[in-house]
């Protein structure tokens, strides 16, 4: 799958020029051929009880958060096609690395998250691979609500929201308002329109879906399940959702995630070098 | 390009403008450097005072955050940004809001049109994965700003995603994303009121491995005028 670049390093601005045309088109290329891919993830669409290390159900409004041993998988359910589940996430044994949502975009050439992306962190190195997917309707470009959108959206500050939720979360883990950067919310179909406005499209979350997330490192994982703020429905309305921790295994030798694209390889070239013995 | 900044304009009709005024002269700023290419940059930029970020040959993306002067904890922030304008770029009119969404800038005047929002800033670790292993030790803006926030007591955990001046990255419908060959000409600028007193941090970018800086980087100029008196 992975496609082999031109050996010789570029000096001139021609010659980088020709090789990013190179990156690019090998983009486009794996983008191209993203759904013949079939990989080698089989998640199964109720998870054993036996593979349940914790689960939680997070009222409309609130947030969780929880470790992830790496390899270990992170289910969030939306039973109730509630719109919009905002996280962030942490390398756990160094909190300075975290999700950085303007790498996860421009590594992947996309904004469009979906089964085999990749989360990447601040560092080159990926924190979550999104090994199972079954709405691909999730906002890397926009986040989640705050007291203002609330107030701008419902008249009313006083809702719960993301940001604050975020503070929470991540405050009784010893961390601060310097600790949250821009997150991702998954569930929250955000696309541009060709003006580039942001939309909202409508249909795209079902009741049931639900969005695995494999942890790549030990990682503070931090959910906030509050309404996004593009969501059409005239009133604050949060319905619950359900996280399950599990053990998923150990990647195939044929993952989807690790070998998509050349930059998924060297993603976790950069991720595994770091869990050496 | 011109036409899209003017929809911008009527997109922010709201936004505080200034009435339209000649162009400052350079003469009559308070401060006036280039940076030289590859170079990071900081000042405080205070209330009410214009910053212009000048592009001086063209096509050279400069990698830019903003901090609350009085408290680094409030900075720049993309989210509240776009979603207070509902639209993925910036231009005149368009206003900066903070992690906090507090107005921190207004941007007051854009002769290029074409901003990048949301790919944020080279750094050593992603080249590597995007361009390959042989780039890790190339200079890059991440480093530019590790070298400026650390001056002001600040960390890595303080770097967020940026504003890339310059920079043209188009987001299609379908969500794909890449940078394309910079719009600005030599010259244009882009100029910004200070709406609290901002600590503004340049990282001139470096990055020689895709189109931001024409695959060759240059100096940018940055001027500040004070805020007109009464």
């Amino acid at each position: 799958m992975v496609t082999e670049l031109n050996a010789s390093l570029p000096t001139t601005p021609e010659e980088y020029r020709q090789r990013y045309v190179e990156l690019q088109r090998a983009a486009q290329d794996s983008a191209a051929r993203r759904p013949a891919v079939a990989g080698d993830i089989r998640n199964p669409a109720v998870v054993p009880a036996e593979q349940i290390v914790r689960e939680e159900t997070i009222p409309g409004g609130w947030y969780w958060s929880t470790r992830l041993t790496r390899g270990q998988t992170l289910r969030i359910i939306n039973d109730d096609a509630t719109s919009g589940v905002s996280a962030l996430f942490w390398n756990a044994d160094d909190t300075s690395e975290r999700y950085n949502a303007a790498d996860t975009v421009k590594l992947q050439w996309s904004a469009a998250v979906s089964r085999g992306s990749m989360l990447f962190s601040d560092m080159g190195r990926v924190l979550m691979s999104v090994t199972e997917d079954s709405s691909a309707a999730h906002d890397a470009l926009l986040g989640g609500s705050t007291a203002t959108s609330n107030r701008r959206r419902f008249g009313d500050q006083a809702l719960r929201n993301s940001r604050d939720n975020f503070i929470l979360a991540i405050a009784k883990h010893g961390l601060g308002r310097r600790d949250i950067p821009p997150c991702i919310t998954f569930f929250a179909p955000v696309r541009t329109d060709e003006a580039g406005r942001f939309i909202w499209r409508g249909d795209a979350v079902k009741p049931g879906d639900f969005v695995d997330l494999r942890a790549e490192m030990n990682v503070l994982a931090a959910l906030s399940n509050c309404p996004h703020p593009l969501a059409p429905s005239p009133r604050w309305a949060a319905e619950p959702v359900r996280a399950i921790v599990w053990r998923s295994g150990e990647p195939g030798p044929h993952d989807l995630c690790r070998h998509r694209t050349d930059e998924a390889v060297r993603g976790f070239e950069n991720t595994d070098a770091a869990f050496r013995a | 390009m011109r036409r899209f900044a003017r929809e911008r304009e009527e997109i922010f009709m709201s936004a505080s403008t200034s009435p339209t005024v000649p162009p400052l002269a350079a003469e009559a700023a308070s401060y006036d450097k280039v940076i030289p290419a590859a170079a990071p940059w900081s000042r405080v930029v205070r209330r009410g005072q214009l910053l212009r970020i000048v592009d001086l040959e063209g096509q050279q993306a400069v990698d830019t955050l903003f901090y609350n002067a009085h408290d680094y904890a409030e900075r720049y922030s993309v989210h509240d940004t776009l979603l207070a304008q509902g639209h993925a770029y910036i231009s005149t009119g368009s206003v900066l809001l903070s992690n906090e969404s507090n107005v921190m800038a207004t941007i007051t005047a854009d002769t290029c049109g074409r901003h990048d929002t949301s790919a944020g800033a080279c750094s050593c670790e992603a080249n590597t994965v995007r361009f390959g292993q042989h780039t890790r030790y190339m200079h890059a803006c991440r480093e530019n700003f590790l070298l400026e926030l650390t001056r002001y007591g600040m960390t890595k955990r303080d770097v967020v995603s940026n504003l890339n001046f310059f920079m043209n990255v188009p987001i299609l419908p379908d969500g794909e994303l890449a940078i394309v060959d910079g719009v600005s000409q030599p010259g244009d600028y882009v100029e910004m009121r200070a709406e609290i007193d901002l600590l503004c941090v340049i990282s001139n970018c470096p990055q020689v491995n895709n189109p931001c800086n024409g695959f060759r980087p240059t100096p940018v100029r940055v001027l500040i005028w004070d805020a007109p008196s009464g």
